[in-house]
């Protein structure tokens, strides 16, 4: 946490001015993310972090500045300042808002800086130079598939989080799998991305429903709370109860070959750190990396927990 | 000034309207409960009640805390945070003494977070008073500090309490004494004395008084910035003792946790027939108004009819709905 704090001083103190202090051949990476306000944003500062030092022992000629910034306004004011005093190589963004951020990045964009757009999608496409992302649908569709595989037919609980885009595709991705199948979705409730949420969803859809074959919480913070509900109604007929996103002490039941989350699904935090190792290797090496990078949500199983697993990030 | 004056004394001559008064959030909660069960039977189980009741005991507890503030004429918006914060630091806590102190960090961990809410409840206290400054923007500052705490503490994970702690501690939410859930017993007794405190003692009914006009109430040397302190340090310990029920829920707090707590914590107390503006409070209202609340959320999820879009919409018509009985029930 000091580390961090530290990390943000020398950050402020960099983009006031100190420029100059840098050789002339040292290129800038800039980095402006969310500040960490629930697990999955804590997983890409923390990543954000970890990548900045990595890139920066391993390329002494590239500086890395990660920002992080507690709402849309603070983010467009850090992009502000970085135009004003120092002209980065390379800006990795991941928006708070698509609508917000646009405008900002174009004028960072025709200081002549590179572009690099995480997760959030801008609303003019033609901004970034690079775009790095997850699947949500595919976070949907793998969770489905699975359910289809080991379950066939049953009859399934939805939990839902804040009506978003990603929300949408990630319940889109799992209703479109599933359609035309012998598994029947009961019900779907939104529990806003929140443990207790779940928690109370999850009590509720025990109440209501007698026989309920498996689970889906979009999300992983809010599996925990379901599976604290089932623990106490001490349920049998739920034979899985899945979440996504690939937090540790999901991960973690997974490496254990738990009978009833035996996977997730990544929409890893992670993704932050391909986008600027990808943003690291253009300005170094020029190795060509415009385009888009859609990251994959594989099934994560017993056997390629590991890859997933960061016991150190806090998400 | 003569008016206000003559109101209290009516008020107190005639107590028998004010039992009246009293029963409205029962009313309306007895309505809520025939509509729950037209919807759906299972709504009346076992189980599904003392789920739902046991789930309302935070905002409950908390509720009772806020009556005092609320009945002074102040404000509280800082509860939700402050929960979390507790909630955490009392895991932090827990989790140090572990080593050393094993399942005995438990009890001195329900020590410290009480201090740490009586605290967090006076420092809201002070710069209420001291400062002279809006309670409204006051708690509003300390909502941000107290939710930064708890993020800049969890790094914006979460903060799980040490494993061998998990099942001793597990009871505390979960446990029943004679079937019913110890949350509910502890939210029992908090009313209980809260309601002494309010409604027995020199201090609640000053409380009221400087509620209802804070003039007057200084005119009769009342010292108007010590009793809503006090309200403040009250309101900090119900939320310590909810933290305490909340942490063995789920094992952990996280900087979600006990988000917006504080508007379902004031429209509790509010549908409970305590004015905002301060006055008499309604402890046992309050209790029935986070009742109220979670029923709500709970028949959202039992009635089949209703789209997942529009809970939010129906669960505010309800609560006006829930208001309006409760005024109905007043005027007769």
């Amino acid at each position: 946490m000091i580390k961090r704090t530290m990390f943000a001083l020398a950050g402020a103190v960099a983009l006031l001015g100190a420029a100059p202090a840098l050789a002339q051949d040292t290129k800038v990476i800039a980095v402006s993310i969310p500040a960490a306000t629930h697990g999955w944003t804590g997983g890409v500062v923390y990543h954000a972090e970890a990548a900045a030092k990595e890139v920066k022992a391993a390329f002494p000629n590239i500086d890395v500045i990660v920002n992080t910034s507690p709402s849309a306004v603070a983010q467009v004011g850090v992009l502000e300042d970085l135009v004003a005093t120092r002209k980065p190589d390379a800006l990795v963004i991941l928006p708070f808002t698509s609508e917000e951020l646009t405008g900002p990045v174009q004028s960072v964009k025709e200081a002549g800086t590179f572009i690099t757009v995480v997760d959030r999608g801008l609303t003019d496409e033609t901004i970034q130079d690079l775009y790095v992302a997850g699947d949500n649908i595919a976070v949907g569709s793998t969770t489905a598939q699975f359910l289809l595989e080991e379950l066939g037919k049953g009859d399934v609980v939805v939990l839902r989080g804040i009506p978003t885009v990603i929300d949408d595709e990630r319940i889109q991705g799992f209703q479109d799998a599933l359609e035309g199948s012998d598994i029947k979705i009961l019900d779907i409730q939104y529990a806003n991305w929140n443990r207790d949420d779940a928690f109370k969803v999850m009590q509720d859809f025990l109440a209501k429903y007698p026989k309920i074959d498996a689970v889906w919480a979009n999300d992983d913070d809010m599996l925990l709370g379901v599976l604290e509900a089932t623990q106490q109604a001490g349920r049998t007929d739920i034979k899985f109860a899945l979440g996504a996103n690939g937090m540790k002490e999901i991960i973690e039941k997974v490496m254990e070959g738990d009978e009833i989350t035996p996977i997730s699904t990544p929409y890893p935090p992670s993704m932050i750190k391909t986008a600027i190792y990808l943003t690291a290797a253009n300005l170094n090496g020029q190795a060509p990396v415009r385009g888009k990078v859609i990251l994959d949500a594989p099934r994560i199983t017993k056997e390629n927990a590991q890859e997933f697993y960061f016991p150190d990030s806090p998400f | 000034m003569t008016d206000t004056t003559s109101e209290l004394v009516s008020k107190e001559s005639v107590f028998q309207r004010i039992n009246w008064v009293d029963l409205g959030p029962f009313i309306a909660l007895a309505v809520l409960v025939v509509v729950g069960y037209l919807i759906n039977p299972d709504f009346l189980s076992p189980t599904n009640i003392t789920n739902v009741v046991t789930r309302a005991t935070f905002i409950g507890i908390i509720a009772v805390g806020a009556t005092f503030v609320i009945s002074s004429g102040c404000l509280d918006l800082s509860v939700g945070s402050m929960a979390a914060f507790a909630a955490g630091a009392m895991i932090l806590f827990m989790n140090w003494l572990v080593p050393t102190w094993g399942a005995n960090a438990i009890p001195a961990g329900i020590v410290f977070v009480l201090c740490v809410g009586a605290l967090c409840g006076l420092v809201n206290g002070l710069v209420v008073t001291l400062g002279k400054i809006e309670p409204f923007i006051v708690t509003l500052g300390t909502m941000g500090v107290y939710r930064a705490f708890i993020t800049f503490m969890s790094n914006g994970g979460s903060i799980p309490i040490d494993r061998s702690l998990r099942e001793p501690f597990r009871p505390l939410y979960f446990g029943t004494v004679m079937g019913i859930p110890i949350p509910v017993l502890v939210c029992a007794a908090v009313a209980i004395v809260g309601s002494f405190i309010l409604y027995k003692t020199k201090f609640g009914r000053r409380c009221a008084a400087v509620g209802a006009n804070v003039e007057v109430a200084r005119f009769s040397g009342i010292s108007v910035g010590r009793i809503r302190t006090l309200a403040f340090v009250i309101q900090g310990i119900c939320v310590a003792i909810a933290a305490i029920c909340y942490v063995p829920r789920l094992g952990a707090a996280t900087p979600t946790t006990g988000l917006l707590w504080e508007l379902q914590v004031i429209t509790a107390v509010v549908i409970g027939g305590t004015a905002l503006r301060g006055g008499k409070g309604h402890i046992w209202g309050s209790l029935a108004g986070a009742v109220i609340l979670e029923f709500i959320a709970n028949l959202m999820v039992l009635s089949d009819f209703i789209s997942e879009y529009l809970v939010a919409a129906v669960q505010g018509v309800i609560i006006i709905v829930a208001m309006l009985i409760q005024r109905f029930s007043r005027r007769s």
